[in-house]
């Protein structure tokens, strides 16, 4: 399960941060075990995310899969994200994970898609 | 080390009775440490619910036939078990619950919401398991009192603080007998006898002491006492609430339904005798039955010797990653007297999540996360802690296992 990449993306996360005035932003926490995951983005005209970017604390699994997320998104349109599901998640990732460790993996998904949904409400 | 690995009883024969400690995985052997969760059973126990549903099953209090009769013996006899080993007086004071969880809950809902009134004050510690301390919002909520925290110093509780915080206007104070998180064991008696000076009443939390150590009800003077069946050798489902008598008949009911009534008639009903008007609908027969068996196992055993197996194995647990740079113990240190078999931890960078992750790949059972206490954990700075709990089966070499899965956690993290 910690494959280097993986601990690459722990140790040294990708698009780590805030951005200021997002068009989307949202937290949330895995109230099992407390992973905290933000998620902020810029979105064009075109519903094309321009910018994102995460911040947060949790296990390896949940802040490597958000950083591997983040990388994944940028370019994609917010309905593109809507439409992304686990498996994308697991074949992003590219390890095997027990049930309670793919809700690690999806924290990040999750709050991007939260926040896609009350940016979608705002419009 | 300055621990000498000895043990009261004889624990390759203890581990034995455990039918589970059998078992491998990930190909390595089970090693336990997840005690304050949940405990193993021994086959003793195991056979007993068995037994039960082989040979006695039926429903309890009302059936004249015979294996009813004989189910509402072996129930009805399993609280005089439990009331021998916690020191109550009678069956009249033990209610049987599904947890320690449900044995709150109907002090705070059956007695707080009652007696507790709108100047009065909540005594709580900032140590409480969410059980206690969720309910005792809901109480200070409905009546408008106010909550009141003792402060905890490195994982031991301030008895100064107590003594400050419980004052003429404490009508409860609710109190985790030893810590789920850092093993400290409170000193109930002197909180107790300064609480009853003031006219207050004390509830103690007991989900991890009566399963490790020596418990006395009555000797402690507690005015409740709940515990969990399933955290000492018992079967999930079981736990228990003590009451003193006056109090429990001055508790109402918080559960209504059948089993707890007295006469009913379309517009009223009264309640049951002690302690059965607590037990509504079909009890947890089987549990409750298994449960007894389980205190039985334990006395067998020994109290005093479960302990002091226990806080040998923790000592040698805690010195070895006391003077491990890498390795952050959380509580007061080894020679620290009152505590049980509970070690909070983490390794160097590791997220507790992967350092339970990674030593569960060596067939090490530990658990990670905030341990239900939030709060507490804010107050200490951290997002969630790693945690090994010890029972009486554990070994100091399952120990070592512990401490070379923790090498492996640094070698990855590192």
């Amino acid at each position: 399960m910690y494959r280097e990449r993986i601990l690459d993306h722990y140790r040294d996360p990708q698009n780590y941060g805030e951005i200021d005035d997002p068009d989307v932003h949202y937290s949330d926490v895995n109230p099992s075990c407390g992973d905290e995951i933000d998620m902020y983005a810029i979105v064009d005209e075109d519903d094309e995310i321009v910018d994102v970017k995460f911040d947060g604390q949790g296990c390896a699994i949940s802040q490597a899969s958000a950083s591997l997320l983040t990388e994944k998104v940028k370019g994609m349109t917010v309905e593109e994200v809507r439409n992304l599901e686990t498996d994308d998640i697991k074949e992003m990732l590219g390890i095997e994970l027990s049930p309670v460790r793919v809700k690690c993996a999806v924290l990040g998904l999750k709050v991007l898609e939260g926040g896609i949904v009350e940016y979608k409400k705002e419009k | 080390m300055s621990i000498e690995k000895a043990s009261p009883y004889n624990v390759d024969d203890v581990r034995e009775d455990f039918p589970v400690l059998e078992r491998t995985v990930e190909g390595e052997k089970l090693v336990y440490l997840d005690n304050a969760a949940t405990s193993q059973k021994p086959e003793r126990v195991i056979d007993a619910v068995c037994d039960f549903y082989r040979e006695h099953n039926a429903n309890v209090h009302r059936g004249l036939h015979t294996l009813s009769q004989e189910a509402s013996e072996a129930y009805e006899g399993a609280h005089d078990r439990l009331a021998d080993f916690l020191g109550a007086e009678g069956r009249e004071e033990i209610v049987f619950t599904s947890n320690t969880t449900d044995g709150i809950n109907t002090v705070a809902f059956g007695w707080g919401t009652r007696n507790v009134e709108e100047d009065d004050n909540i005594v709580l510690t900032q140590m409480e398991h969410h059980s206690s301390l969720v309910p005792w919002q809901k109480v200070a909520e409905a009546t408008g009192a106010e909550m009141r925290f003792v402060e905890v110093d490195n994982g031991v509780l301030d008895l100064d603080d107590a003594y400050d915080k419980i004052d003429e206007d404490t009508a409860m104070v609710s109190l985790v007998h030893m810590s789920n998180v850092f093993g400290t064991v409170a000193p109930v008696e002197e909180i107790i006898d300064h609480a009853h000076d003031h006219g207050a009443r004390v509830l103690v939390d007991g989900a991890q002491s009566a399963p490790h150590l020596p418990v006395d009800v009555g000797e402690m003077d507690a005015d409740f006492f709940v515990t969990s069946g399933h955290k000492m050798c018992g079967p999930t489902g079981s736990g228990v609430l003590y009451g003193k008598r006056e109090l429990l008949e001055e508790t109402s009911p918080y559960k209504y339904g059948g089993e707890m009534i007295k006469l009913v008639e379309y517009e009223d009903a009264t309640w049951a005798d002690l302690p059965w008007k607590f037990e509504a609908g079909t009890p947890n027969i089987a549990q409750g039955i298994g449960l007894a068996e389980a205190v039985e196992y334990l006395e067998d055993l020994g109290m005093e010797n479960v302990h002091e197996h226990e806080k040998s194995v923790t000592r040698y647990a805690l010195e070895r990653m006391w003077e491990d740079d890498e390795v952050e113990v959380y509580g007061p240190p080894p020679d620290h007297e009152a505590r049980g078999g509970v070690v909070s931890f983490n390794v160097a960078d590791a997220h507790p999540h992967d350092s339970s992750q990674l030593l569960s790949d060596e067939g090490i059972a530990t658990r990670s996360g905030h341990h239900c206490a939030q709060p507490l954990m804010k107050e200490m700075g951290v997002p969630a802690t790693t945690r090994a709990s010890f029972y009486l089966y554990n070994t100091y070499e399952e120990v070592d296992a512990l401490m070379d899965g923790i090498e492996t956690v640094k070698e990855v993290f590192a």
